[in-house]
């Protein structure tokens, strides 16, 4: 049983409990993105509600953090993406948290980092950053812990990508290996972040500052990384982020520039303020980004703290615990578990695979009518109110809500989304068909995309092709 | 409002009431079951030779047991009943009393009208007698050497399944008290880790990557988030050292109590002092809790008891805050202050020093003599697993000290050269013993040897009212994976717990008898280690 939310907002009247002035975390979920990068299968449906094993895409950060233990998320999403959650049954009775819904302009100009600043206010304490199509089954205190005990202005989540083997739909030849990729150096324990580059920004090579390697002088630079958009940051740095308004994006923009940041000559001389409320921000050299100021109260009793204690996090030089710097930077690398960003269709078809596996319901929905002339396999997903006839075969697929699958119809490793019909006699392979689509009688379709409410008509035989609607077509 | 102590065991009121106004609950039921045992015993034997004797039995028991609640004992029809009852130990007698009255019922048409009265009597004299001594009760504790010393306080029995289930009641009881108790939010258990050499199976041993964190909710709300990053600084080790993790621990009750607010209908003296337990449950089970962070503690309690009702909320945490301010200022700043003044005169020029460990005292003494100039020079001696002696080298050697570094199984080759030895401690007994880092204790015996005087520097807030003669009754195990060291890529005990028979003991501390110390220097001056007792009295006269 959860305890009502207002018992933190109404602070007063309570038994002197933690009142909502000293909550430690505050969780905002990124749903307003566009989902760039598999238009096909956004065009229709925002990226958001895309569905992954017959739930919503954001049903799935969301739950990782009411597993946790948060009673309250703020949501910045699109308008459209918010009356669809209003209306989705699993959203409405899976997840018991309080949603406060942001909604913003859907033109796609506003960055994530101009997301956090429009919702400055809401934001009273430390905030941890997620992305709606994050999956993932990560204990979250291994990132939250290092953003506590290292007293971290940045603690995030980074996970050793895996290879998709699936085929891709509409994908011809070999997988691009032109990508860009992400270059994150660590240090030797593999929890302190050094370096961040992505390969577009670096030139001509990759150089690494003198007065890094000086301090760190063992660096692990990785390049397999996939970054979870998962990030705990203090609340200076959203106040920062409210007085630069040049950065647009945390990803791409203000992570790099806190990284760099924690070896920059100025944030190394702790700044002791005696009262940290009065942000007194003063421009050092005239240029338009304010310092960025880590200090707290008792800021002298913390340093006696540190200078007493016998511990360093490095040795082999002179200084001090963490060089004195105060702005400190960690991540979290996960080796082994799931950890998937539903943001291309290669890794939409994965995740369909494996998402299953973090809960435990049943896989064929009890309201699903299924013959029993079916052949269904066991790693195969039945969404409500579907209806599948006799002498079907459906293996290693998910079927999504009110489907109808009729007679002599074979479905291996394909993804049906909802309110699909499919004709008798289809041989559906390694497909990803899109919300109402119709497919035509004697269909035979291999490794092909269909877009929203297309109609394959019957006896057709499609391959390795993306069969979406002409106006579709036109959008670039 | 306040934890009553109420257990499931029989004659629990008394615990209850006696834990109320005690506070020690294990060790008084344990010495109450022996003596009723023993009363058992003897009353068997006197029932025997009794029925001759009755009426002298009678008068002798009343004259001797004038105030106690043994007066069913003296009275013949209720002999049988004494049987059950205890008869020298006042508090449970509300409970025998009743207990005796129903076989003295049984009696009754065996006895006569004059022996019923002498019942009836009895009986109020055992109930009268009771009353009394339960309100007597704080003035006899019976066996404790002063009023205000508290014996070890939870003996840390892991291996007693009985003991462990009490603590988890208790930190099922100290859960956040008002509207959290319908959602029964608790701090959690911390299990131990791997197997435990017998000897040290009755204390603590967990496991660093197993953090208590991940029982509890991410954004913590049973717990003050000052706490939680506290603990989980203590658990790994960030914060080391008795005097950091003091300060640390006073600097996180400084936000819980500027962060906190009395709830309406409660005081602040009160209500403040029970939200602070469940807090210190906790860090109790990150790490088990040092003698200078039991003594910190205990101050702020007395503070905040002695906060006036009618004092105001803000001025009350104004005064709190100030008062730990001053704690600080007075028993660890300014102390090592005058510790460094009194011990600089013991080093001379020529001087070559031995520390053992990193001892934050005794670095701050060694800098400040290198500051007066006095030339000396310093040898390290370290030990693993937790090799200290790297921190402390490096203190020293970036104020230009010149060190020598040596491990533990070099002291003897070197203590020849050495002139006096400085060593730092966690704690100091009542009986003079010297608690501190493992291996302090060998380091003193080996100088004892080469007759190379010991110096034991501590401040006067570290002085515990303890009584320990060896290491083994009260310590702290570590995480045994600690030990665990990869040479020439090759890992050992790298499946230390496949092997049923091999045990890892990592040991935090050992405590050194007072002949092989010399002197200890105090904020208070230099005194011999024997006279720690007379500090401790000194300073609960003040109190």
């Amino acid at each position: 049983m959860r305890l009502p939310l207002l018992s933190f907002q109404v602070a007063a009247d309570q038994q002197g409990s933690l009142t909502a002035d000293i909550m430690e975390l505050q969780a905002v979920l990124m749903a307003a993105g566009g989902g760039s990068r598999m238009t096909d299968l956004t065009y229709n449906t925002p990226k958001p509600m895309l569905p992954v094993g017959n739930k919503p895409l954001m049903w799935y950060p969301l739950n990782l953090l009411e597993r946790v233990g948060f009673e309250e998320v703020i949501v910045i999403t699109t308008k459209e993406v918010q009356k669809m959650m209003v209306t989705d049954p699993k959203m409405k009775v899976d997840v018991k948290m309080k949603l406060d819904v942001v909604c913003i302009q859907e033109d796609g100009d506003m960055g994530t980092a101009d997301a956090l600043r429009h919702i400055q206010q809401k934001i009273k304490t430390d905030v941890l950053v997620v992305s709606c199509d994050l999956i993932t089954d990560v204990a979250l205190h291994e990132v939250v812990d290092l953003f506590r005990a290292h007293n971290a202005t940045l603690a995030m989540l980074m996970s050793n990508a895996h290879e998709f083997t699936e085929t891709v739909p509409g994908q011809k030849g070999k997988k691009k290996t032109a990508e860009q990729r992400d270059f994150v150096g660590v240090d030797q324990s593999g929890k302190r972040l050094l370096f961040m580059a992505n390969e577009a920004d670096l030139e001509d090579g990759l150089s690494i500052r003198k007065s890094i390697m000086r301090k760190h002088p063992r660096m692990h630079i990785k390049t397999g990384l996939v970054d979870a958009h998962l990030y705990c940051l203090k609340k200076a740095v959203v106040d920062f982020l409210a007085d630069n308004k040049s950065i647009s994006s945390i990803r791409g923009e203000l992570v790099p520039y806190l990284v760099r940041k924690q070896f920059s000559k100025t944030t190394s001389s702790p700044k002791i303020k005696d009262d940290a409320e009065n942000q007194n921000q003063k421009t050092n050299d005239g240029s338009t980004n304010h310092e960025l100021l880590i200090s707290s109260r008792d800021e002298p009793l913390l340093q006696l703290a540190q200078e007493r204690s016998c511990w360093n996090d490095h040795r082999g030089d002179m200084s001090e615990a963490y060089h004195g710097g105060k702005l400190r930077c960690y991540v979290h690398i996960i080796d082994q578990g799931l950890c998937c960003r539903v943001n291309t269709l290669a890794a939409y078809i994965e995740a369909n695979r494996l998402a299953p596996k973090l809960f435990e319901e049943p896989a064929v929905h009890p309201s699903a009518v299924i013959s029993e002339r079916c052949q269904m396999g066991s790693d195969s997903i039945i969404g409500a109110l579907c209806q599948v006839a006799d002498k079907t075969s459906i293996k290693r697929s998910t079927l999504g809500n009110s489907t109808t699958v009729k007679e002599k119809v074979k479905v291996t490793n394909s993804i049906i989304m909802h309110g699909v019909t499919i004709e008798e006699g289809c041989n559906i392979q390694g497909s990803v068909i899109c919300s109402n689509a119709v497919i035509g009688r004697g269909a035979d379709l291999k490794y092909c995309l269909v877009g929203n409410g297309q109609r394959i008509e019957p006896e057709a035989e499609r391959t390795n092709e993306v069969i979406v609607g002409t106006d579709q077509l036109m959008e670039i | 409002m306040a934890d009553s102590g109420v257990t499931d065991e029989p004659g629990s009121k008394d615990d209850g009431h006696r834990a109320k106004t005690e506070g020690k609950e294990l060790t008084k039921e344990e010495k109450q079951r022996l003596r009723k045992e023993k009363k058992q015993q003897k009353k068997n034997k006197e029932k025997k030779d009794e029925k001759a004797s009755q009426e002298s039995e009678k008068k002798r028991n009343r004259e001797e047991k004038p105030v106690s609640a043994a007066a069913p004992a003296s009275q013949p029809p209720t002999q049988p009943s004494t049987q059950k009852a205890p008869s020298a130990v006042p508090a449970p007698a509300p409970v025998p009393v009743p207990v005796s009255e129903t076989p003295a019922l049984a009696d009754k048409p065996a006895k006569s009208k004059a022996e019923l009265k002498a019942e009836r009597r009895a009986r109020q004299e055992a109930e009268r007698a009771s009353k009394q001594a339960s309100t007597s009760k704080p003035k006899a504790p019976p066996s404790e050497l002063q009023p205000v010393v508290k014996r070890l306080p939870e003996h840390v029995q892991v291996d007693n399944p009985g003991v462990l289930k009490k603590l988890a009641k208790k930190l099922e009881r100290q859960q956040t008290p008002g509207c959290n108790a319908a959602t029964n939010v608790k701090i959690p258990l911390r299990s131990d880790y791997g197997y435990k050499v017998s000897l040290f199976s009755h204390l603590h041993q967990y496991s660093r990557k197993a953090p208590l964190t991940q029982q509890l909710s991410i954004p913590s709300t049973v717990i003050h988030p000052a706490i939680v990053r506290l603990g989980l600084q203590y658990s790994q080790g960030i914060v080391a050292g008795s005097n950091a993790r003091s300060v640390a621990l006073l600097h996180a009750f400084r936000q819980v109590i500027r962060d906190y607010t009395t709830p309406p209908n409660e005081e602040l003296s009160r209500d403040l002092v029970n939200k602070l337990k469940p807090y210190i449950s906790f860090l109790n089970q990150c790490r088990p809790l040092s003698a200078s962070m039991g003594n910190a503690i205990k101050y702020i309690k007395k503070e905040i008891s002695n906060i006036p009702c009618q004092c105001k909320e803000e001025e009350a945490k104004s005064q709190l805050l100030s008062s730990i301010k001053c704690y600080i200022d007075e028993k660890i700043i300014l102390a090592a202050k005058a510790i460094a003044k009194s011990s600089i005169e013991k080093i001379s020029n020529g001087d070559v020093i031995l520390v053992y460990g990193c001892s934050s005292l005794v670095n701050h003494i060694l800098c400040e003599a290198f500051e007066k100039n006095i030339k000396f020079r310093v040898i390290v001696v370290d030990s693993r697993p937790r090799l200290e002696g790297r921190e402390a080298l490096r203190r020293l050697v970036q104020r230009g000290i010149s060190c020598t570094y040596v491990l533990i199984s070099a002291v003897s080759y070197i203590l020849p050269e050495v002139s006096k030895v400085f060593l730092g401690a966690h704690a100091l007994l009542a009986n003079g013993y010297v608690m501190s880092r493992v291996g302090t204790s060998q380091i003193a015996l080996v100088a004892k040897a080469f007759n190379v005087p010991v110096l034991v520097c501590c401040e006067t807030y570290k002085f515990c009212e303890r009584v320990q003669t060896d290491s083994f009754v009260s310590n702290e195990l570590d995480d045994p994976d600690d030990l665990i060291v990869t040479r020439k890529g090759k890992t050992q005990l790298e499946h230390w717990q496949d092997v049923p028979s091999l045990g890892l003991l990592n040991l935090v501390y050992d405590v050194t008898p007072p002949d092989f110390v010399d002197l200890v220097i105090t904020d208070l001056g230099m005194i011999p280690c024997t006279s720690v007792p007379v500090v401790l009295r000194v300073k609960n006269v003040d109190q």
